[in-house]
């Protein structure tokens, strides 16, 4: 018998599987990078054991060091959670030699599926519909286009596009390189790219003794750079097509039982609007988007997972589903900025609503699977993604509607979050009627979708609000005269001005009550530091104001607006240069391409930057002249470090 | 504890007619406060402003604090003359990082800041209030020094500005000054005076005697940057401690130098908790009527001003006509003195000299509500020896030595504006209602008794009286005395500190008792309190 659990994993899933531990009184132990000393999981924990350094390949990738933490804090069983090693033989293997129990799939197992190359074969042979594999050096013009994908993959990491064969070779390079750092595995292969797709799969659930359980299917098409963003079960598509969910249970049952699966698993098929379908992989986990299962069958996964690598028993059959479930991936990114990962502090986090953390089997309603808490920081070491948000209701567009309200009237201050796409996506007419494919960006526009909530007049308001909290925070703190009248002159000349980043604020206090410039038909109602009250046109609305430095974060049921206050002096001595070339956030510089003293052209690449597993381009802003350049490749670099200077070009006249 | 009750009932005819006059006056200073505000115009302003450079207001403004209050000073200086209304220099009291601050700024846009006499008074009167409050000085210069044409009125007398900086900074009180542009011949003695001193680059010129007069004098060939610029001075000549890069810069090295004087008041705090008044401020347009000759309650007054509307009479039942009593005003205790029915007699003269003794024994400042027509007269009074008690008035407050504040509500006249601390008698500050009127008596008054006068020289001398002559005499005194008892001609004569906004009181004078604070609090020593 079980009797403590070691989660080889970080985040909201380290916390989903203690969650479970706890309701069946088993022990939890934590393993933590050094970024992670202080994240929710460790203090959760019963026991946590250090893995010294920060990088995966220092920590969370370190099998020997796991089994070690295992083994030193009493643990009896290893859970790998999703990602890193979990869908590692080896790390299995030595689990299992160090006499504890391995909660997952068999070793074998992880092999087989763990190629892509040799599982399709597998699969193919097992009668599961597949797409060919192309050998990367035979590839023609006819394939076109063809997805490069790392043969140890998932997740989307390594995996390209590729539309014209004079691109292969360097993204084949991009791709083997990724992949050697992701998985420790360069090899890749491709297929052919279907452009457009959905995204159907399968959770199995196997027992030790032969039963293998299709437990329902979900959709999982919106996606970006082959991640998912939006989980839904069921599938909208599957409900639409008569018969498509019995082929797919069948061809999920038969994946599982080819290999002998034990476990929970997940068979991933790509689908056309016939209900056509392909095998891409089988991932040999629990997956990320689970809670949508859970919500609709009242399953706890992670409870069947525990009880069947106790040797249990599945029972004869999966239980039926009920009602819709949509999962949101909430990230600290900015989809319109190239999905640009963001780090920091997450300094408020919260979601109006929730009825749930961690849900256990039954419960239904508004869900949280989170990683991070206020105050969290955001490390550029992980993967961005700060929650999951899963909302349950009887029909489709109920869950749609409750999901876009909580996470609308979410309070996520500090970070960038792609929250406001997520809400336009479940809105959005193509995604209510059921029509969501893998372009889904692509086909409705991500610069569309990734438009802030809040439109110009709710940032205009947002930024007077803020103004006015500012005010109200100013006369709070004020040393002397702090109860006389906010502003107040007896020969008025001029407005007091507070300026967010492009909104300049010109406003009077006086007597006769607010009087600003542009806001004609605004006045105040109340105002305190952190809450302002405008009566807009007659009707009243209400402002949260948070404040944390600079940064002003303004929420109304009008839209979340995040201004950056304008200082009202600079400090000569902490003015850069102009044509400085800032590091958008910390990371590495990898490579340098251009030499102090060198003509650039506008838009030429001076140096990359990796930061949050990405590359990032940091490309001269004119044509000129590099006349600085202080970093080197190797360098770590902190968010605003002046990587470069470029004086422009002279223009000749 | 006693809340004051109120007997104003705003929807009568006579408190709708009262706030229409009182807002129709109100109107007119806002007129001319624009004209103040306005400078030298809009050409003037508009070249300045090309020029990259800020308006005095503007400096002003930014150099405070945000959203603090800022309590301007003698804005209508110069008013009824043929200066520009406001002397070409702003002043007043506003907060610089949490520290109350007296702030100077010369207005360049009236002819090239050019101090004139009325802008010299002005200065004079701002450097008294920073010396009497313990106020640090922030002065804001770019002035082309002298207005040459009125050198007689300025050179002598002018020396005062740099006795008082130097004088300031003997008491411990610090100067500061920021140099925007011109600081040049006398002028240079203000950063030359100044603790602490701040130039703008490629603005600022602080020398004795520019390029023509160098010419002039030793025949030397010369520029303006290496004869007084600001990177001159801060590398070369070390008379700027800083060199700003820009205007705004040299507003924030101003800051900063304040922040770090780390000025602590000396006068006790206030009570940190404290009611508004219960009664509505905005009553106290309907409550003086537009004739003087109405007297009216000042308990109303008091209602609107006070803490919590909370005033203890004193001496409820003796000598009516004054009232006096203790409150608070932005947690500071005060004892307060308001003139009742007009007219002071003996008993309210010896009550008002034994209330100020008391407020000396007890260290708290007196707030004045002027609204008197003077010490009565006639044969009764003399000889029940008003002279003798309105004296004992005029004495204790001439060596009252707690800070004192004057309102000049509505009449002030004879020697009742000396006992009721005008502004011969140095109060701390000194703010006129838009109704108030100042002046030796009310113009009727002086007319008739220029009258009496005539005729009664007509009659000695046995000639005939001119009853048209009477006439027009008596119409154009009142005329004149008339227009010379207003407040916005006493302001132009800097009589007075400001012109106020009636609902603006309890703000001003809670600005002025902090600014007070600033410095120690203490009454008159040596004496017992006579009993009266």
């Amino acid at each position: 018998m079980i009797t403590s659990v070691l989660v080889a994993n970080r985040g909201e899933i380290a916390r989903r599987v203690f969650r479970t531990c706890r309701s069946l009184g088993l022990g939890c132990v934590a393993v933590y990078a050094d970024a992670d000393a202080d994240a929710p999981h460790v203090a959760e924990a019963d026991a946590a054991v250090r893995l010294p350094g920060n990088t995966p390949g220092e920590t969370y990738l370190r099998a020997e060091k796991i089994v070690e933490a295992a083994r030193a804090a009493g643990a009896d069983a290893v859970h790998p959670g999703y990602g890193f090693l979990s869908e590692n033989a080896e790390f299995a293997r030595a689990v299992t030699a160090a006499g504890l129990t391995w909660i997952g799939p068999p070793a074998e197992a992880i092999e087989s599926m763990g190629s892509k190359i040799e599982s399709k074969k597998l699969m193919a042979d097992a009668g599961v519909p597949v797409l060919a594999e192309l050998d990367p050096d035979a590839v023609t013009e006819a394939d076109l286009p063809v997805l490069v994908k790392a043969s140890a993959g998932g997740g989307g990491r390594g995996m390209r596009v590729v539309r014209s064969l004079a691109d292969l070779p360097t993204e084949l390079e991009a791709a083997r390189t990724e992949a050697a750092s992701a998985f420790g595995d360069p090899t890749v292969f491709c297929e052919r790219y279907l452009a457009t797709g959905r995204h159907i799969e399968v959770q199995v659930m196997a027992d030790t003794h032969g039963t293998v359980w299709a437990v329902g299917e979900r959709e999982c098409s919106i996606q970006r750079r082959h991640q998912k963003v939006v989980e839904e079960a069921p599938s909208p598509l599957v409900e639409r097509v008569d018969g498509m969910r019995e082929r797919l249970f069948d061809a999920a049952g038969k994946a599982a039982s080819a290999i002998g699966y034990v476990g929970a698993g997940t068979v991933e098929f790509l689908a056309d609007e016939q209900g056509e379908f392909f095998f891409l992989e089988m991932n040999t986990r629990l997956q990320v988007e689970h809670p949508v299962t859970e919500l609709t069958t009242g399953l706890d996964l992670v409870a069947l997972q525990l009880d069947v690598a106790d040797g249990g028993k599945l029972g004869a059959t999966s239980p039926a589903t009920h009602g819709h479930a949509i999962e949101v991936r909430l990230y600290a990114e900015d989809p319109a900025q190239d999905w640009r990962p963001s780090s920091g502090v997450l300094h408020r986090f919260a979601i109006p609503g929730v009825d749930v953390e961690f849900a256990l089997g039954g419960s239904r309603g508004l869900r949280l699977d989170s990683g991070v808490r206020a105050g969290s920081v955001v490390g550029v070491f992980y993967d961005p993604m700060l929650a999951k948000v899963i909302a349950w209701a009887p029909t489709r567009p109920e869950a749609a509607r409750r999901l876009a309200a909580a996470l609308a009237g979410a309070e996520l201050h500090g970070l960038t979050t792609n929250r406001d796409l997520l809400v336009r996506v479940l809105r959005h007419e193509a995604f209510l009627a059921g029509n969501t494919d893998t372009s889904f960006f692509d086909k409705h526009g991500l610069s569309t979708l990734a438009q802030p909530l809040a439109d110009k007049d709710t940032e205009r308001l947002s930024a007077l609000a803020a103004a006015l909290a500012d005010a109200a925070a100013e006369r709070e703190q004020a040393r002397v005269l702090g109860r006389l009248p906010s502003g107040w002159r007896n020969v008025v000349s001029q407005p007091q001005v507070r300026t967010y980043g492009d909104h300049e604020i010109k406003y009077l206090l006086t007597r006769g009550g607010l009087t600003a410039d542009g806001f004609d038909d605004v006045s105040l109602v109340d105002s305190s530091p952190n809450r302002v009250v405008l009566d807009v046109a007659g009707v009243r609305r209400t402002f949260a104001v948070a404040s944390y430095a600079d940064t002003v974060c303004v929420d109304s049921p009008l839209g979340p607006v995040t201004l950056t206050r304008t200082p009202r002096f600079t400090d000569p001595a902490a003015q850069v240069a102009p044509g400085s070339l800032l590091a958008p956030m910390p990371g590495t510089v990898i490579r340098v391409g251009a030499t102090q003293g060198e003509r650039v052209t506008e838009g030429q690449p001076i140096l990359w930057l990796e930061a949050m597993k990405m590359e990032h381009k940091i490309v001269a802003p004119v044509t000129g002249v590099v006349s600085e350049l202080p970093v080197a490749a190797g360098d770590q670099v902190e968010v605003g470090t002046v990587l470069a200077v470029v004086t422009p070009e002279e223009i000749p006249s | 504890m006693t809340v004051l009750g109120t007997g104003v009932d705003a929807r009568t005819d006579d408190f709708a007619g009262n706030r229409e006059s009182m807002l129709a006056k109100l109107a007119e200073l806002d007129a001319e406060h624009a004209k103040a505000i306005a400078g030298g115009g809009e050409k003037y302003t508009a070249r300045h402003h090309k020029r990259g450079k800020l308006l005095a207001r503007e400096r002003v403004e930014l150099l405070l604090d945000r959203d603090s209050p800022f309590l301007e000073l003698s804005t209508l200086a110069a008013w009824g003359t043929d200066f520009a209304v406001g002397g070409s220099m702003v002043t007043g009291i506003g907060v610089i990082e949490g520290t109350e601050c007296l702030v100077i700024a010369s207005d360049p846009t009236v002819k090239g800041g050019a101090v004139n006499p009325y802008g010299l008074r002005k200065g004079f009167r701002a450097a008294q209030i920073a010396a009497e409050n313990r106020l640090p000085t922030v002065n804001l210069v770019e002035s082309g020094g002298a207005d040459l044409p009125t050198q007689k009125d300025i050179f002598i007398p002018g020396g005062r500005t740099f006795r008082d900086i130097t004088r300031a900074s003997a008491a411990k009180v610090p100067t500061v000054a920021l140099v925007f542009g011109n600081s040049t011949a006398g002028g240079a003695y203000l950063p030359g005076m100044s603790d602490y001193v701040v130039m703008v680059k490629e603005r600022a010129k602080v020398f004795l005697g520019g390029p023509p007069l160098v010419k002039m004098a030793t025949g030397e060939e010369s520029d303006d940057e290496s004869l007084g610029g600001a990177e001159m001075h801060a590398r070369t000549s070390g008379l700027a401690d800083f060199l700003a890069l820009d205007e705004q810069d040299a507003i924030r090295i101003g800051r900063s130098i304040v922040k770090r004087l780390n000025w602590r008041k000396h006068g006790p705090a206030p009570e940190p908790d404290y009611a508004e008044p219960v009664h509505d401020p905005e009553d106290l347009l309907g409550i003086v009527p537009s004739d003087l000759k109405i007297p009216f309650d000042p308990h109303e007054v008091i209602a609107r001003v006070v803490d919590g509307s909370d005033f203890d009479e004193f001496k409820p039942l003796y000598g009516s006509s004054l009232v006096t009593g203790w409150a608070r005003v932005h947690g500071y205790p005060v004892g307060i003195l308001a003139n009742a029915q007009g007219v002071l007699f003996s008993e309210e003269s010896q009550k008002a000299a034994q209330f100020i003794q008391l407020a000396n024994q007890i260290d708290t400042p007196l707030l004045f509500l002027h609204n008197t027509t003077g010490y009565m007269v006639g044969k009764d009074y003399e000889q029940g020896g008003i002279i003798k008690h309105g004296a004992m008035m005029v004495n204790a407050v001439s060596n009252s030595k707690v800070p004192h504040i004057s309102i000049l509500m509505g009449a002030s006249y004879g020697a009742g504006h000396y006992g009721m601390c005008g502004r011969a008698y140095d109060p701390r500050f000194l703010f006129a209602w838009p109704s108030a009127k100042s002046a030796v008596m009310g113009p009727q008054q002086l007319a008739g008794v220029l009258s009496i006068v005539a005729r009664q020289s007509a009659a000695s001398k046995g000639r005939p009286y001119d009853e048209e002559f009477d006439k027009n005499m008596r119409a154009m005194v009142e005329g004149q005395i008339e227009a010379q008892s207003v407040p916005m001609f006493l302001s132009g004569m800097l009589y007075d500190d400001g012109i106020i906004d009636p609902r603006d009181t309890r703000t001003v004078a809670g600005m002025s008792l902090s600014a007070i604070h600033s410095g120690p609090v203490q009454g008159a020593e040596g004496f017992g309190v006579f009993r009266m």
